[in-house]
């Protein structure tokens, strides 16, 4: 949708502020992600609303690095979607990614890494300029096999749980879940590319279409029907912007199912407290806040306590809408990440849950930097459910053996 | 040049992140949300602790140049838009609630603690103490809203609420740290104390006397239960009668009279909204039997007053939901314009059928609905009679049409004795020029002594 098409809500916010804000109006702060970083009118979602109006449709504003920065800063986290009062609300997103749509069409400077991304992203496939064929490094001491016809699930690793070197741990636990649970899946491996959720919302909406199409092709070819996906950031493409002849779900969802199903089987782990952190692509876009949960709970020895800020009001990490990369709102000392561990670590647990490997990089990082790490560790939920699944194993395995199992 | 040189101090002060004279920046810091502005400002600073805030001003005393402070800028009048340029100080960075006192009843906040934040700590930790929170969105400060002699939901027993601080800490225009109240001369701000009253040397002044940075705003005990009850009155003149009846039984905790072009096709009908509280859900009964009593005798009987069966909800939750909703906010998109503003007109409530009338007139002439909400302050002593227009912000002659009805409700409010609140500056000039003459020789003596070289916010209060 171009930005034209919103020329007649624009001009409707009224910069009220709720969509600073959690539903409680927390006291823990501000949880608009960009709000919280810089703390300059400007940097909030009603700044960006009457910014992109003083440029676009009033000209009164020039285009300038500074507005550029300003309007790729967001997150796209929806919070404000979530908490703004007035109707229009459901234009705010489709607005901030029309306004980076107008400035990539009629070639407006971009931030140099925003830039750099989606160059990246269009010579290699990943904003990581690394090569096809390292995508699926990992796998071979698994024994993960490439996605062959009649197999039942495609596990889509993405760019981030394939070349980022902690989010591979997560993709690992989670085919070493699969294996457990004797899924019938296979990765794409040098196939795959990126599933552009990131260059969708950074406004290259041409080279949207061309991952998209290209992901699907390579769907069509190969007989795709199922999806599994590591990231949020896949399942919300998959789901919103793909065509919807594929069965599409987050990893926590199908984990959530192998376990009610007794096809994994958790072992009892030592007492432990978890706090759980929604990804925003997985909550507040897909309204999904009870898989993770149901399979956290479902794990024996964990302690489940919420943070401050959970469900429809969580605070994103920081790094949605290629933040993890650009890092434009995703750095500083007051970045979002590092109020998210705080939170995480006032709750006195020990691990703080993510089920995104975005999330997991930068919160993992915040945590090293706030020297918080050693009472609080970072994992995916993936991780979590493997290392229980593997005290279950170490337990049933030697009693299989001496009866000859 | 003069401007890239104090760009480059403030960024020693503060730190460069919280500077700004980027055209974004000033683009935003120009304007509000109503038809003020754009004004010129020539930097932004956020400042995060007293002393950047004391650094702040003695480099801008030291070079004459204007200091606006904000807070979250939703007066709707502009009073936090620079009149001469120079620097806004954007305050909500000094974000922290630094003592809640549960025994004396009072909560020490920074200058940038949002009504929300407050709100949301009491809730947390003293759910049986609440502060006197205004009509505002949430994100509304709470030291901004003592600065500009705001009103509350406790505005009718315990008054305007700049009545309740305790005292304050404040930079002086010319940089000194004063503290204002009992902490002058206790370790504790728990009262203005049998001192000279220098609150009032703030409060009500447009930020042209010192920025406040630390307020201590009294609390009040929060009874268990809630409930609205309403009357219809369709008589306008039985209102003021009306208003000291539901005063004086002394078991109404907060009085509002809405009416609206939309809501009253068959003639002006006003909705009296009257909270009521207790701890026991018999105490709330008979309060209501109270006020079901004097709807059935008031004017004789004649059924110009009923007692509404059922509240409705958008009136209701107005009131009660916690937090709050804040519908008011909602009105800025009644005609999807995304545009509001009023008169809040302090008047004595003798004067709401005269004004009532008189704001018809100007809306019709405007070609706008009226929406009018009157609140009830301190037990009837005055009310503020908000004159609510709305307008679309993408067309310019809406605009320019609201800010003249502004204009003559102003003047019309003037005319019936009472006072426009946080009145804009062409409201300020209006009435300045009908104040005594001594008693502006006065505020005249006051700034200048306080603020010698008139680098605080100028262009308020001024002949």
């Amino acid at each position: 949708m171009t930005l034209l098409a919103h020329s007649d809500v624009i001009h409707r916010c009224f910069r009220c502020g709720f969509c600073k804000l959690t539903y409680d109006y927390g006291a823990e702060g501000f949880n608009c992600p960009i709000y919280h970083r810089f703390r300059l009118e400007t940097y909030s979602p009603g700044g960006l609303m009457w910014l992109t109006r003083g440029c676009l449709i009033d000209h009164d504003l020039e285009w300038g690095p500074h507005l550029s920065h300003i309007l790729f800063s967001c997150t796209m986290c929806g919070n404000c979607a979530e908490q703004c009062r007035f109707d229009f609300k459901t234009h705010l997103l489709d607005i901030f990614r029309s306004v980076r749509e107008e400035a990539v069409e009629t070639q407006r400077p971009l931030p140099p890494k925003v830039a750099q991304f989606l160059e990246n992203v269009y010579l290699y496939g990943n904003p990581y300029r690394e090569a096809k064929d390292v995508r699926s490094d990992w796998v071979e001491e698994l024994g993960v096999r490439r996605f062959s016809k009649g197999d039942e699930f495609l596990y889509y690793v993405g760019c981030v749980g394939s070349y980022d070197s902690r989010a591979r741990k997560a993709a690992k636990a989670l085919a070493t879940l699969l294996l457990e649970a004797g899924v019938s899946f296979g990765i794409l491996g040098s196939q795959e590319q990126c599933d552009g959720n990131e260059v969708k919302h950074l406004g290259e909406s041409g080279l949207f279409e061309v991952l998209r199409d290209g992901n699907v092709r390579v769907f069509r070819d190969l007989g795709v029907k199922k999806i599994v996906t590591l990231s949020p950031h896949s399942y919300n493409a998959f789901k919103k912007d793909y065509p919807q002849e594929f069965e599409v779900c987050h990893y926590t969802q199908l984990l959530r199912d192998l376990i009610e199903q007794g096809r994994l089987k958790p072992g009892q782990q030592p007492q432990i407290t978890v706090t759980y952190h929604d990804p925003c692509f997985l909550g507040r876009h897909n309204e999904e806040y009870d898989a993770p949960r149901e399979v956290l709970r479902a794990l024996p020895g964990i302690d489940l306590v919420e943070m401050a800020r959970y469900g429809k009001n969580a605070f994103c990490c920081g790094g949605g809408g290629g933040n993890f990369y650009t890092g434009i709102s995703a750095s500083g000392k007051e970045r979002a990440s590092i109020a998210r561990v705080r939170e995480a670590a006032a709750t006195g647990a020990s691990v703080l849950a993510v089920a995104c490997p975005i999330c997991l990089t930068m919160l993992e990082d915040a945590l090293k930097s706030e020297w918080l790490d050693e009472s609080l560790v970072v994992k995916d939920i993936s991780e979590i459910a493997a290392e229980s699944v593997k005290g279950h194993r170490a337990v049933v395995d030697p009693l299989r053996r001496s009866k000859g199992g | 040049m003069e401007y890239r040189e104090l760009v480059r101090s403030l960024v020693e002060i503060v730190g460069e992140d919280y500077v700004s004279d980027n055209p974004e920046e000033l683009y935003i810091y120009a304007r509000d949300s109503g038809t003020e502005g754009p004004r010129r400002v020539d930097c932004v600073a956020m400042p995060r602790t007293v002393q950047e805030v004391q650094g702040i001003v003695l480099l801008a005393n030291e070079r004459c140049i204007p200091v606006t402070p904000m807070g979250a800028n939703l007066t709707l009048n502009g009073l936090a838009l620079p009149n001469k340029g120079g620097l806004v100080l954007d305050m909500k960075r000094m974000d922290r609630i630094l003592e809640l006192n549960r025994m004396a009843r009072y909560v020490v906040v920074e200058a940038g603690v949002t009504q929300g934040m407050l709100g949301s700590y009491l809730e947390k930790n003293s759910p049986d103490l609440e502060h006197s929170r205004p009509e505002a969105p949430a994100m509304a400060t709470v030291v901004g809203n003592i600065m500009i002699r705001g009103h509350g939901y406790l505005s009718l027993r315990y008054g305007n609420n700049a009545h309740m601080t305790n005292g304050m800490e404040v930079v002086l225009p010319t940089g000194e740290i004063c503290n204002i109240g009992s902490l002058s001369v206790s370790p504790w701000p728990f009262c203005k104390g049998p001192l000279p009253d220098l609150t009032g040397l703030f409060c009500g002044w447009h930020g042209t006397t010192g920025i406040v940075t630390k307020l201590s705003l009294k609390l009040f005990p929060r009874r268990r239960l809630l409930d609205v009850v309403g009357f219809i009155c369709t008589d306008l003149e039985l209102i003021p009668e009306l208003l000291r009846a539901i005063t004086h039984t002394d078991m109404a905790d907060n009085v509002f009279v809405i009416g609206s072009a939309l809501a009253d096709a068959r003639g002006p009908v006003q909705f009296i909204t009257i909270s009521i509280t207790g701890d026991l859900e018999e105490e709330l009964e008979y309060k209501r039997a109270v006020f079901r009593k004097m709807a059935a005798e008031f004017g004789d009987g004649s059924g110009t007053v009923k007692f509404m069966k059922d509240v409705p909800d958008l009136l209701k939750t107005r009131f009660v939901e916690k937090p709050p909703f804040v519908s008011p906010a909602l009105a800025a998109d009644f005609d999807k314009g995304g545009g509001y503003r009023y008169c809040g007109a302090i008047l004595p409530t003798w004067q709401i059928p005269s004004g009532w009338k008189k704001g018809m007139d100007i809306a019709r002439r405007h070609h706008k609905h009226y929406f009018y909400g009157i609140q009830v302050l301190g037990y009837g002593h005055s009310v503020m009679f908000g004159f609510v227009y709305t307008f679309n912000r993408a067309d310019r002659s809406s605009v320019r049409d609201t800010s003249d009805a502004m204009k003559e409700t102003n003047t019309m409010v003037l005319e019936l004795g009472g006072i426009p609140w946080k009145a804009e500056a062409s409201a300020q000039s209006d009435i300045v020029a009908r104040m005594d003459a001594n008693t502006l020789g006065l505020i005249t003596r006051i700034r200048k002594v306080l603020d010698p070289n008139g680098i605080m916010n100028p262009g308020n209060w001024e002949v």
